[in-house]
C-alpha cells in the first residue's frame, strides 16, 4: 500500500499531524479540540451551511469554515478567539430569529445542538425584532413528524436520507429565509421508514411517533444491546422508563455509534421495541384445564405440570417420543440450555428450530479455514463485493447500508447476481440477472465447473471482473444451501482474500445453528453421535442417534408417536402450516410473549421475556458474537434460560449441573446484567432463600457462557472486548466438520421479511402495522418466530 | 432515448430528447428543459414534473426542489402574457411601485401573480430584471418594456391585447 502523505499544522498552538485531505474539522477533534458544527456530518457530502464551524487560519483573508477546509502544510489555525465567538454568536442570533424556543416541550431539549451552542455562546438576546413564522407541526408518516420552525435548515436530514439510505425522500424547496425541508409525496414521506432523518436532525424539528412528548431525555436510563429483529444484529441503545409494569422502553437510538452498524438502524431497531407494551402480552403463567380451557395460575403450578408431565412421557415413552423446538430470538445461552436440557434430561435428540440459512453446509465447506468468514464490518470497507440472491436492502438493512456507504465512500466495487431486480442494483458496478432457480448453474458457471448456465456478454465479462478482483467478500442469501453452498464457499477459497457469509433470517439464528439446536449437531457443530464430550462434561449419557428434525417431530405427532413437544420462542403451527389435529395427542408447552398460533394449541403457555428483557450473547448471521442486556422489565414474564432451568429443576435435575454457576472465578458479578436491577434483586431474594451464594445464581447466562467457551472452542472469544461491548467474530477455524453427510436435508425455509415484517414478533409491533396500514398494502403473510 | 409517452407537441419532445445529451450529466437539462416546458404548458404543472424527472432521471421531489427555488418557473398557471414590473432599487426610485399599482388597479388584479378573469395577463413585482438604466422596466414574458410610465403601460397592455384576438 502507498505510503499515506501526512501533513503537519498548528491548532490554537498544538502541533498536529494528520493524513493528507483530512478536513481540518476532523484533524481538531483527533486531538481533542471540538469545534461546533450543524450542518458537518462524517461520512455525508459536505454542505458548509451553517458557518458554525468558523476559525481564523493564519493569511486568509476571512473566517474559515472548518468542515470543508482541508488541511495543509504549516497551516496556523486559531479555533476560539473573541472574533470567533462574536461570529458564532451572530449565527445563533439568526437561526434563533424565527425558532419558536420550545425547549421546554421539545424532544431536542437536553440533548440539543442549538441548545448547547446558545449556551456556550450566549445568543440569548436578539436584535431582530419581526414576529416569529409559525407554522403547525406536519405528520408526514407513522414515524416521521415535522415541526417546521424548529428547523435550522443544516440539510443532515436531506443528505442522510438521500446518501446515506438512498431514498432521496426528504428536499428542500423555495429559496432563503423561505426554505423548508419538503417529504416526497408533497404532505407526506413515501420512504424506508428508518428515522435517520430524525436521529440527525441536531433540533428538534424531526421528532419520531414513538418517543415525542413522551419523556425528557434525562429521565430515562440507557442500556446497549442487540436489536431483536433480523440477522444483522445490530446494536441499539434503549432508552428505558419506569412504568406500572416494571419498565419500558421509549425510544430506540444509536447516536453513540458504539455498534458494529455504527450510524445505522433500520425502523425495526430503532422503533419495534413497542410488542413488548402491548395490552393483549402474556404476563400470567395458562394451564388447559379440564374443560379445555386455557386459565391463568401460579407459575409454581404451571411449572410443576410441566415438570410431572414431561418426567411421565420420558419414563412411560422415553425421550425418543418428546420433541423440542427452539427459537431464531432467544440468546446463545439460553439455546444452549435447551440443547443441553433436551439431550441431559429428556434424553431426546429431537430438537430443532425453524432454520433459515444452512450454517452446517457453511461451516463444513470452511473446514476449519481461518479468516475466510465475513463480518458485517469488513462490508463496510471490502474493495470489491459480491451478492449473490437475498434482497439484503429488504432482508439485510444493516448490510445494504454498509455496501452502500462503501460504493459511496470508499469507491468499492458491487457485483450482484439475482432473479429480481433489487435496489441494490442503484449501487453495482455489474450485475447480472438470473432466473428464480438458476443460482446452482450459476455458481457452477462461476467456479468453472461444468453447468448449464448459458453465459451472454455481460455474464462473461461479470465472471472476469470478479476474477480478476484482489479482494472480494461475498454474501449469499438462503437460495444457497447443501450442494451449491459447497460449490460456492469450495470455489471463494480458491479465490484470493475471499471471504464469505451466509444470509439468515433472524437475530440469532446462527446462534441457534452454532449452540446446536439441531437434531444432528451438538454445539459447536459436533455430530451428535460424538458427544461423548459433551456426556463426560454434563456427567449423563446423552443420546447419540440423530434426532427428528422439525418436520419430522410434526409428522410423527399426527401419527400420535409424539407425547410432548415443548415449544421455546417460536410459532411452527404458523409458519409451517400445521394443522390443529396433528398435535391433538401431544402435550404441549410454549415460551411465547402472546398466544401465538401455536400457544392456543398448548396444554400449558408460560409468559417470556423478550430479548430487551434479558442479559446474554447473540451472534448474527455473519458470527459476529455481541452482548445483550437487560434494558427492560415487564412484571411477571420470565426469561426462557430461568424457565428451562426451573423445569429441569422439576424434572429431577440439579441446578448445578444444568448451569455451572459457582464454577470457576469466570463467572458474572452483576456487571452485565444492564441499567435494571429487577431481575438481580428477585433473584437475590430466590437465591438468599436456597442458600445459594448471591450474584452466582443458576440464572446467571454468563455461567452458562463459560461452559459454552469451555465446550465450543468457536467460541473462545475475549470476554473482556465483549463485555466492553464490541462484537468479537465466531472462529471459524476452531470448527471441524468431519463426514458432513452428502444429502442431508438442510430444511431451509426462507423467512422473506420486508422491511416492515419480522415474523411473528413483527404482527405484534404497532409501529410496523402502521407503516404497512398506511402504504396500504395489506400486512404480507408472515409467521414464526 | 425518446420516452414513450410525453405530454409535450413532437417538436418539443425532440428538443427535450437533444437537451439531454447535451451535458455531461442529464441533470444539468433540468432548469433549460423547465422553461422550454412552461412556455408551451404555461406552468410546470404535476404532469410537467413527473415527465422532466423521467427524463432527466431524478426523483420528482428533486425536479420541485430546484422548480420552486426559480422565482421564473411557476408551479400554477398564469396569464398568457405576464407582466412582471421590477420594484428593486433603481425602478423603485423612478416609480416601479406607481407602475405597479397602475397594473393591478388597471387589470384588477390585486395578489402578487394574480390572473384576470380571461386569463389573458397576470402582474407580478420581481426583483431587478437587468435593466436598471431604463428603468423603471416591466417585463412582459420574454419581451422589455422600458423607461415606463403609466400610459406606456396602459399602450402595451392595448398592444398585447390586441395581439391575443384572433385574427
Ligand atoms: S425515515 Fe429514513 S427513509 Fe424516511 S425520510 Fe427519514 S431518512 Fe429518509
Ligand atoms: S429538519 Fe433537522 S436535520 Fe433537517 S434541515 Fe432541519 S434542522 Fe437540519
Ligand atoms: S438492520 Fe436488522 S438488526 Fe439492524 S436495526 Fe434493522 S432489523 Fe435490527
Ligand atoms: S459545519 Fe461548517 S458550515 Fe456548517
Ligand atoms: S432595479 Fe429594476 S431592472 Fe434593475
Amino acid at each position: 500500500m502507498a505510503e499515506v502523505k501526512t501533513v503537519n499544522l498548528t491548532v490554537d498552538g498544538k502541533q498536529i499531524t494528520t493524513p493528507a485531505g483530512t478536513l481540518l474539522i476532523d484533524a481538531c477533534k483527533s486531538v481533542g479540540i471540538e469545534i461546533p458544527a450543524f450542518c458537518y456530518y462524517p461520512g455525508l457530502s459536505l454542505q458548509g451551511a451553517c458557518r458554525m464551524c468558523v476559525v481564523r487560519v493564519e493569511k486568509m483573508p476571512k473566517l474559515q469554515t472548518a468542515c470543508t477546509t482541508p488541511v495543509a502544510e504549516g497551516m496556523i489555525v486559531t479555533t476560539e478567539s473573541e472574533e470567533i465567538a462574536q461570529s458564532r454568536k451572530g449565527i445563533l442570533e439568526l437561526l434563533l430569529g424565527n425558532h419558536p424556543l420550545d425547549c421546554p416541550v421539545c424532544d431536542a431539549g437536553g440533548q440539543c445542538e442549538l441548545q448547547d451552542m446558545t449556551f456556550k455562546y450566549g445568543a440569548s438576546g436578539s436584535n431582530y425584532v419581526e414576529t416569529k413564522n409559525h407554522k403547525e407541526e406536519q405528520q408526514w408518516s407513522p414515524v416521521v413528524f415535522f415541526d417546521r420552525p424548529r428547523c435550522i435548515l443544516c440539510y443532515r436530514c436531506v443528505r442522510v436520507c438521500g446518501e446515506g439510505m438512498d431514498v432521496w425522500a426528504l428536499g428542500v424547496q423555495n429559496r432563503g429565509s423561505s426554505s423548508v425541508i419538503a417529504p416526497n409525496g408533497g404532505d407526506h414521506l413515501d420512504c424506508e421508514e428508518c428515522g435517520a432523518c430524525i436521529d440527525i436532525c441536531p433540533v428538534g424539528a424531526l421528532t419520531s411517533g414513538a418517543y415525542r412528548y413522551k419523556t425528557r431525555p434525562w429521565e430515562m436510563n440507557h442500556t446497549a444491546t442487540i436489536c431483536t429483529h433480523c440477522g444483522d444484529g445490530c446494536k441499539t441503545t434503549l432508552g428505558t422508563r419506569q412504568d406500572n409494569a416494571g419498565s419500558e422502553i421509549v425510544r430506540g437510538d444509536n447516536r453513540d455509534k458504539s455498534g458494529i452498524n455504527g450510524d445505522f438502524l433500520c425502523i425495526k431497531g430503532r422503533y419495534s421495541f413497542d410488542f413488548a407494551n402491548r395490552e393483549d402480552r402474556l404476563t400470567q403463567p395458562l394451564v388447559r384445564q379440564a374443560n379445555g380451557k386455557l386459565e391463568p395460575t401460579t407459575w409454581e403450578v404451571a411449572i410443576e405440570h410441566v415438570g410431572k408431565r414431561l418426567r411421565e412421557v420420558r419414563q412411560t415413552r422415553g425421550g425418543k417420543a418428546i420433541g423440542v423446538i427452539g427459537s431464531n430470538r432467544t440468546t446463545n445461552e439460553e439455546n444452549y440450555l435447551l440443547q443441553k436440557f433436551a439431550r441431559m434430561v429428556l434424553q431426546t435428540n429431537n430438537i430443532d428450530h425453524h432454520r433459515t440459512a444452512d450454517y452446517p453446509a457453511l461451516l463444513a465447506a470452511l473446514g476449519g479455514a481461518a479468516n475466510k468468514a465475513a463480518s458485517l464490518r469488513d462490508f463496510e470497507k471490502a474493495p470489491a463485493m459480491l451478492v449473490l440472491g437475498n434482497d439484503p436492502t429488504e432482508q439485510h438493512p444493516a448490510l445494504a447500508w454498509n455496501i452502500r456507504t462503501n460504493v459511496r465512500t470508499n469507491r468499492s466495487r458491487l457485483y450482484l447476481a439475482n432473479h429480481a431486480d433489487i435496489k441494490l442494483r442503484r449501487q453495482a458496478k455489474a450485475a447480472i440477472e438470473i432466473p428464480a432457480h438458476g443460482y446452482g448453474a450459476l455458481i457452477r458457471y462461476l467456479a468453472g465447473q461444468e453447468s448449464e448456465f448459458v453465459p451472454n456478454d455481460t455474464a462473461t465479462k461479470f465472471r472476469e471482473a470478479l476474477l480478476a478482483e484482489p479482494e472480494l467478500v461475498i454474501a449469499f442469501g438462503s437460495e444457497f444451501r447443501g450442494r451449491d453452498l459447497e460449490t460456492l464457499v469450495a470455489w471463494a477459497l480458491t479465490l484470493p482474500n475471499c471471504k464469505v457469509a451466509a444470509l439468515g433470517d433472524y437475530v440469532n439464528s446462527r446462534g441457534a445453528a452454532d449452540m446446536g439446536v439441531l437434531p444432528d449437531f451438538l454445539p459447536g457443530y459436533a455430530p451428535a453421535a460424538e458427544g461423548a464430550g459433551f456426556a463426560d462434561e454434563y456427567g449423563a449419557p446423552l443420546p447419540t442417534e440423530p434426532g427428528m428434525n422439525l418436520v419430522q417431530m410434526m409428522d410423527a405427532a399426527g401419527r400420535g408417536e409424539l407425547g410432548a413437544l415443548y415449544v421455546v420462542g417460536s410459532n411452527p403451527v404458523s409458519r409451517y402450516g400445521v394443522e390443529p389435529a396433528v398435535l391433538a395427542n401431544t402435550f404441549v408447552v410454549v415460551q411465547d410473549m402472546f398466544l401465538t398460533e401455536t400457544a392456543l394449541l398448548a396444554d400449558v403457555v408460560l409468559p417470556a421475556a423478550n430479548l430487551y428483557e434479558k442479559s446474554g450473547t447473540v451472534t448474527n448471521t455473519y458470527g459476529d458474537i455481541q452482548l445483550v442486556k437487560k434494558a427492560s422489565d415487564t412484571s411477571g414474564v420470565r426469561t426462557d434460560f430461568e424457565m428451562i432451568v426451573r423445569i429441569a429443576d422439576k424434572m429431577g435435575a440439579r441446578a448445578q449441573s444444568m448451569v455451572p454457576f459457582g464454577k470457576g472465578l469466570r463467572a458474572d458479578l452483576g456487571q452485565s446484567r444492564g441499567a435494571q436491577s429487577g431481575e438481580a434483586d428477585r433473584h437475590a431474594v430466590w437465591l438468599a432463600a436456597n442458600n445459594y451464594e448471591p450474584k452466582l445464581s443458576p440464572f446467571d447466562p454468563f455461567a452458562t457462557f463459560d461452559e459454552i467457551q469451555r465446550l465450543v472452542p468457536s467460541y473462545a472469544i475475549s470476554r473482556f472486548e465483549l463485555f466492553s461491548g464490541a462484537d468479537k467474530a465466531m472462529r471459524t477455524d476452531l470448527v471441524q466438520i468431519a463426514n458432513f453427510p452428502a444429502d442431508r436435508a438442510d430444511l431451509v425455509l426462507p423467512a422473506n421479511d420486508t422491511l416492515f415484517t419480522s415474523g411473528t414478533l413483527g404482527r405484534y409491533s404497532k409501529v410496523l402495522h402502521e407503516v404497512m396500514e398506511s402504504r396500504e398494502t395489506s400486512p404480507a403473510e408472515t409467521a414464526a418466530d | 432515448m425518446s420516452t414513450p409517452t410525453t405530454i409535450f407537441s413532437a417538436e418539443l419532445a425532440a428538443r427535450l430528447d437533444r437537451l439531454v445529451t447535451l451535458y455531461p450529466v442529464k441533470r444539468s437539462a433540468l432548469i433549460p428543459m423547465l422553461l422550454y416546458a412552461q412556455d408551451e404548458i404555461g406552468y410546470c404543472s404535476d404532469a410537467v414534473v413527473a415527465e422532466a424527472a423521467v427524463r432527466v432521471g431524478i426523483t420528482e421531489l428533486d425536479v420541485r426542489n430546484v422548480l420552486s427555488y426559480y422565482s421564473m418557473l411557476r408551479q400554477k398557471p398564469l396569464g398568457k402574457f405576464h407582466i412582471q414590473v421590477c420594484t428593486n432599487i433603481s425602478c423603485m426610485l423612478r416609480g416601479g411601485y406607481e407602475i405597479l399599482e397602475h397594473c393591478q388597479h388597471k387589470l384588477g388584479v390585486h395578489e402578487n401573480k394574480g390572473v384576470t378573469p380571461d386569463g389573458l395577463f397576470s402582474v407580478e413585482e420581481v426583483e431587478c430584471i437587468g435593466a436598471c438604466c431604463w428603468a423603471p422596466a416591466v417585463q412582459v414574458n420574454y419581451d422589455y418594456v422600458e423607461d415606463v410610465t403609466p400610459a406606456s403601460m396602459d399602450a402595451a397592455i392595448d398592444k398585447y391585447r390586441q395581439l391575443a384576438r384572433p385574427q
